[in-house]
């Protein structure tokens, strides 16, 4: 393998490492704070992606200026985050709050496969593709290798923006604090009067827009079609697992572990791609189980 | 007594049911034996969720054993079932324990989510390998001898129901038993209290594993009757949604008894084959719903409903039995 063609890997890995990490902070996110899998995580990413590449189709069929492709991935990212996520969270997930592990879990798998049927109904078993955002950012040349910005800057620009401001929306604004309280303590912070399910709602709600987000920006470098959802999740619970659950920093190390160990793996033996992101998680998990940054969790008697 | 008689009044009509309905209905014969063999994998994900663990990924046995099967029926020209359903289930018991080791280190999200990662591993391998595997197409599965006589298509077929049904009996009675035999009970005080099960000295990793591993022979011999019956393994047996649905059907009928397991996997099949021509489109989100209604509105399925109907027409108050949900504990509560 020369120089070049490793670079190449290494620009893959981190362009889909970016992806995979929105999707896995949200997933983390999420799990830190309600304590939950959230299966239907998947979902909100495939969703995301299928709004923004449709909504985006028409709107630059209309002849529209293709820089409003940016704006309408935030867009799409909120919209699915507050009106998809928010009704899961409010429909359902409050009342299995209290419920077995096994149970929850089952319910977001529940969710998963009924959002499934849902994103065929809406928009059929024909792959969108949308590339505008792609094609107007044009490309840049690193090392004699001709890459697209969108992916080799944009991504990671975008990325690295999410984490810093997740960390100082947690750290420095009162609604970060608030969400930090109920996770050390729900009831404690409920006895001084935190309102732990708004916190509990928003917080699901920023996971799923996450997720979206992260649908909404791999729309333009693939192909949308059915079924993405699904390798998302798992993809992205091997990210959270690897980090340890409720890793917000471990998780973007994690995403670019397992982002260009899998690019590195499309070059050296293509047959392993799909399996490199297990392999990663199963080695990690037997030498530390709870993962890279985790910390043991104490047990009650 | 006249509840414990309805109890077992009504579970008894029904095997006699399953057992005769083919006689007038031979087109059901093929579906019966399929929903007993899921029957039976459904019954190895109700062993582990007694300790409260559920896994994504135990397709995985039910594709082992029946690829298992597949290659004794191609080296030894045809094979032999009784050889085929040993051997199948042998390779599923193998694999469960190396996995095993592995996962039963882990709980709740881990365990589930490490079955699914080696689970998915296994259907790419089952995908690539072509050469050996036969790759996406799958592989056929010869009929075998029964006890090294041939036997007719019609003739096997019904051979396999009835040993399927003699198959389930046993293995329902046998997984039975070991949930109420002490190491049964030591699985239910993982899901309780693990910390405390230690205390007592046991090691909560050996019990898990032995449930484990039954779950993943239980698997295995599901896999290989599901092979022989349709004559055609594919990677599709290992996919997760296999697995989802092993998870979904144990809900359904009820995962606090063995009954669930076959009374869920019966229902389910018929179901599918009959509205799934119906509602193709929407198949995955009807499961999805009901799915939802049965955790929220009837946790314990269908077994657990007759029996609470039963308890109130016999004017019992509702006792708590054994495998259902315990008290609710706080969700942000450490564990």
């Amino acid at each position: 393998m020369n120089a070049q063609l490793f670079a190449l890997a290494i620009f893959d890995g981190v362009a889909y490492a970016a992806l995979v990490f929105l999707v896995a902070v949200g997933l983390t996110l999420i799990f830190g704070v309600l304590r939950i899998l959230n299966v239907a995580h998947g979902s909100f990413y495939a969703i995301g992606a299928y709004v923004t590449a449709s909504v985006g189709g028409a709107i630059f069929a209309a002849g529209l200026s293709p820089w409003l492709a940016f704006p309408l991935m935030l867009i799409a990212a909120v919209l699915v985050g507050v009106i998809v996520g928010g009704t899961v969270e409010r429909l359902l997930l409050n009342r299995i709050y209290e419920m077995d592990q096994v149970l929850q879990i089952l319910v977001t798998f529940a969710v998963f496969m009924i959002l499934e049927d849902v994103q065929r109904l809406v928009w059929g078993v024909q792959p969108y593709f949308e590339a505008t955002a792609l094609n107007a950012l044009g490309t840049v040349e690193v090392m004699g290798i001709t890459y697209t910005a969108y992916q080799l800057i944009f991504l990671p620009v975008v990325a690295v923006a999410v984490l810093i401001s997740l960390r100082l929306f947690l750290r420095r604004t009162l609604a970060g604090q608030l969400i930090l309280a109920v996770t050390e303590d729900r009831e404690a912070a409920t006895a001084i009067g935190v309102d732990a399910d708004r916190v509990y709602l928003v917080t699901f709600m920023v996971g799923a827009a996450l997720a979206a987000f992260g649908g909404a920006l791999a729309s333009a470098t693939t192909s949308v079609l059915p079924g993405m959802g699904a390798e998302m999740i798992v993809l992205s619970f091997a990210v959270v697992a690897t980090a340890g659950l409720g890793q917000i920093e471990g998780a973007a190390i994690a995403a670019l572990m397992i982002g260009i160990g899998r690019s590195l793996a499309v070059y050296l033996m293509p047959e392993l791609e799909v399996l490199v992101p297990y392999i990663i998680m199963l080695m990690v998990l037997l030498i530390r189980p709870q993962g890279l940054f985790g910390m043991a969790e104490s047990r009650k008697i | 007594m006249m509840g414990r008689a309805l109890r077992i009044a009504l579970p008894a009509a029904l095997v006699l049911a399953i057992a005769v309905l083919p006689v007038f209905d031979p087109t059901s014969q093929v579906l019966l034996t399929l929903a007993l063999a899921k029957g039976l994998a459904v019954l190895g994900v109700i062993v582990l969720l007694q300790a409260g663990q559920v896994s994504f990924g135990h397709a995985l046995y039910f594709a082992i054993s029946a690829y298992a099967a597949a290659f004794i029926g191609h080296r030894f020209g045809g094979g032999e079932l009784v050889v085929m359903l040993l051997g199948g289930t042998l390779a599923a018991l193998l694999a469960g324990l190396l996995v095993g080791l592995f996962v039963v280190r882990y709980r709740y999200i881990f365990f589930g989510m490490l079955n699914l990662a080696v689970s998915m591993i296994f259907f790419s391998v089952l995908e690539k390998f072509y050469y050996v595997t036969g790759g996406s197409d799958g592989m056929q599965v010869p009929r075998p001898l029964v006890l090294g006589v041939e036997v007719g298509r019609d003739g096997f077929e019904t051979i396999l129901f009835y040993g399927a049904l003699v198959l389930c009996l046993a293995a329902a009675w046998g997984t039975h038993r070991f949930l109420n035999s002490p190491i049964g009970n030591m699985m239910r005080a993982i899901k309780t209290n693990e910390v405390r099960l230690e205390y007592l000295g046991v090691s909560a990793r050996g019990v898990l594993l032995v449930g484990y591993v039954l779950s993943a022979g239980l698997c295995g011999l599901g896999g290989v009757l599901t092979a022989v019956a349709q004559g055609i393994v594919t990677p599709e047996y290992a996919y997760w949604i296999r697995s989802g649905e092993l998870v979904f059907i144990a809900i359904l009928g009820g995962a606090g008894s063995v009954g669930g397991a076959f009374v869920g996997a019966l229902i389910y099949e018929f179901v599918r084959t009959y509205a799934a021509a119906f509602a193709g489109d929407v198949w995955q989100m009807i499961l999805g719903i009901v799915l939802l209604v049965v955790i929220l509105y009837g946790p314990s399925g269908v077994v657990g409903a007759y029996h609470g109907l039963i308890d109130r027409l016999t004017g019992r108050g509702s006792r708590v039995r054994p495998g259902e949900p315990p008290a609710p504990r706080g969700a942000g509560a450490a564990k």
